[in-house]
């Protein structure tokens, strides 16, 4: 199996569903000869044309908007925000129309909203958000944050199959840096079935995205405290994988939520709530949570690495845990 | 690009010209007339506590929504708003299923999971609003993107009104549609309130179709009372789209007759003005000219008046008979299932 990069296998996978169905198109900003600001369609629009790989007016409205009127009329549009932070200027579109189009009119819209997402470099307050659990509390919209290579190509896949609108939040920091096996042929990977990274017994973690990888460090760390640590990537937060995290959470009677969103209402807290109703009497420990603290992403190097959490911050937690 | 602004329609043969018989004109003015009926019938059943929360009407707009519709081929598509009711009934929604959305119950088209005039039926092209106005402006312009990407001789048509006009969604919009030349029709419903907001605290040119010029396509400005100019208009731009001569804007000019919505008796409008506009009812209007070049004769009109009538009685028995939604289906269709994309609109 070839090994890909995690901005390699959304790549692909996005190529290949345009090879295979016509009614697949790209439009975003900057997406054609530049090939995204990411370079995620890099030769697309030299093999698909104009039509099928659609430089946009700087209107986040037009774009998500446009995708859904295509799709209204049997397309299947595959949006770009050229940042996740810019989302918030279609806002309307995602959550008054596309999101309650089904529900109210009966009328599906199968779009899907890529969003590179997530900070690491100094993007500051507008380059770095991670706003998936905004979205996750509205009905009728799906939330995607894969980790790896492997599942970024299978969720994209399954994101464009899907009839509903799904937001497909790419970790940034995982673009260049994560490399992994990546079947050439299509596949699509699930919604709404995690994904164990790393098995244990005494504590489990659950969480996403970048943070997997930021889990899976401190988990190495533990390893000379004799502690075994499970990581549990939920991979997609809407539909989420209830019984997996149960079940990690009856095995290890300790459990940690963690993810780079801010603490106040982040998607952590609808998984705390979760654990302490449904396996409350397995805890051996009150439930943790490690995330960002409820203030906007900072520029400064020293001060985004406070924002983030760290290896060691998640290190601390699991010891903390551990010793409960 | 200056706007033009389009004379009245004149003769018979003139309308025929425009490709309109006369079994297409008392079509229309049927459509004019079971359009306004449908909505004084609503008031009534929203006077009676039969309606639940709130209620708006398009008196004054049938010219405008009946003759743009009146222009718009099978196929083509739209996003008709609060005032279109001509619209729905022209493109063939049977008016019981629009009383019975109004009254909540599971035969309106949404089933009861939207209210009052946001419907559609994707059967015969018309897809419904949300009340952020324009929002759906520019979905309309997705679908003409849909159509030029496959190379469709399809058009969509996308309402606005002149309130509405100043959101950012209608400038989005437009520009994309004139940066691309799209299928696409814009259509301001300007009825001069934005609930009780005159047109000169809502923009600041003399036409709304002015700003046609700043997105390079053309702006015209027609009487929204005229239904033959109305839609002589709107058959050039739909058939300019859809032979790839990109967008048009019509700014159509009526006045809202009654208030933003039932609750509201618009003391704010000038009496005057009410009764300066009562003069040039679209219905009335169109009622004269008929009887003046169609010799449209008193048992035409007792014919026409008397089926308006009794499609009216019959609908509302029938929406009454329509159950209200069972409760233990609240959480059916959050999301769509598979199957659901094998529907005709997605194919």
């Amino acid at each position: 199996m070839p090994e890909k990069t995690y901005l390699q296998a959304i790549s692909d996978g996005l190529r290949q569903e345009m090879r295979r169905d016509p009614r697949v198109f790209v439009l975003g900003e900057d997406v054609g000869v530049y090939g995204g600001a990411f370079k995620v369609t890099l030769g697309f629009q030299e093999e698909f044309g104009p039509w099928r790989v659609i430089d946009m007016p700087l209107s986040e409205t037009a774009i998500v908007a446009g995708a859904t009127g295509a799709a209204l009329m049997g397309m299947r549009p595959v949006a770009e925000m050229q940042f996740a932070d810019f989302v918030s200027c279609a806002w309307d579109h995602l959550v008054t129309v596309a999101a309650k189009q089904r529900y109210r009119a009966g009328t599906p819209i199968p779009i899907v909203l890529r969003l590179p997402s997530g900070g690491g470099f100094s993007g500051g307050p507008f380059h770095s958000q991670n706003p998936e659990s905004s979205f996750a509390h509205i009905p009728g919209l799906k939330v995607v944050c894969p980790s790896t290579p492997e599942d970024a190509k299978g969720l994209l896949v399954s994101a464009i199959e899907d009839p509903n609108p799904v937001l497909f939040f790419e970790h940034k920091h995982l673009y260049r840096r994560i490399k992994g096996d990546v079947p050439d042929d299509r596949y699509t990977t699930p919604f709404g079935e995690a994904r164990i990274h790393r098995a244990g017994e005494d504590v489990t973690v659950i969480t996403w995205g970048a943070m997997v990888y930021t889990a899976d460090a401190a988990a190495a760390k533990l390893e000379g405290d004799d502690v075994s640590v499970e990581i549990v990537d939920l991979r997609t937060l809407i539909p989420w994988d209830r019984e997996t995290v149960l079940d990690s959470v009856r095995k290890c009677s300790k459990v940690l939520v963690l993810h780079e969103d801010t603490r106040t209402g982040g998607f952590g807290a609808e998984i705390a709530a979760t654990i302490a109703e449904e396996v409350f009497e397995h805890l051996d420990a009150p439930v943790k949570r490690v995330a960002a603290p409820d203030c906007p992403v900072p520029f400064s190097p020293p001060l985004e690495k406070a924002f983030i959490p760290q290896v060691d911050d998640v290190a601390a937690a699991l010891r903390e845990l551990a010793a409960y | 690009m200056a706007v033009r602004e389009a004379e009245p329609v004149g003769s018979l043969q003139e309308v025929k010209d425009a490709g309109l018989d006369r079994e297409d004109l008392l079509g229309i003015y049927r459509n004019m007339l079971t359009a306004r009926a449908v909505e004084e019938r609503g008031h009534i059943l929203y006077k009676q506590g039969k309606i639940p929360g709130s209620f708006y009407t398009g008196r004054g707009n049938e010219a405008t929504s009946v003759g743009v519709a009146s222009a718009m081929a099978p196929n083509d598509v739209g996003t008709p708003l609060q005032r279109d009711i001509g619209v729905h009934i022209t493109r063939g929604l049977e008016p019981w299923r629009v009383i019975s959305q109004y009254m909540g119950r599971s035969d309106g088209p949404t089933k009861g999971r939207d209210g009052n005039i946001h419907l559609g039926d994707s059967s015969l092209g018309t897809y419904a609003m949300v009340s952020h106005l324009p929002a759906m402006l520019p979905v309309a312009v997705g679908m003409a993107l849909a159509f030029r990407i496959r190379e469709e001789k399809r058009v969509a048509v996308a309402w606005c009104g002149e309130g509405a006009s100043a959101r950012g969604d209608a400038h989005e919009g437009m520009n994309f549609a004139g940066v691309r030349r799209l299928p696409v029709v814009f259509v301001i419903d300007n009825n001069q309130w934005a609930y009780s907001t005159p047109s000169y605290l809502e923009f600041a040119v003399e036409h709304l179709a002015d700003r046609a010029a700043a997105y390079g396509f053309e702006g015209v400005v027609v009487d929204g009372t005229d239904v033959l100019a109305v839609y002589r208009e709107a058959k050039w731009a739909i058939e300019k789209a859809r032979e790839g001569g990109g967008p048009t804007l019509i700014e159509s000019v009526t006045l809202r007759m009654e208030g933003h919505a039932v609750h509201d008796d618009a003391f704010y409008v000038p009496k005057e003005m009410f009764e300066e506009w009562a003069k040039r009812d679209p219905i009335e209007r169109f009622r004269w000219w008929l009887r003046d070049n169609a010799s449209l004769s008193d048992e035409e009109e007792d014919e026409i008046t008397s089926s308006v009538k009794r499609t009216t009685n019959e609908a509302v028995e029938r929406a009454e008979e329509s159950p209200f939604p069972d409760p233990s289906t609240l959480l059916e269709g959050v999301f769509a299932t598979p199957e659901e994309l094998d529907t005709p609109h997605h194919k």
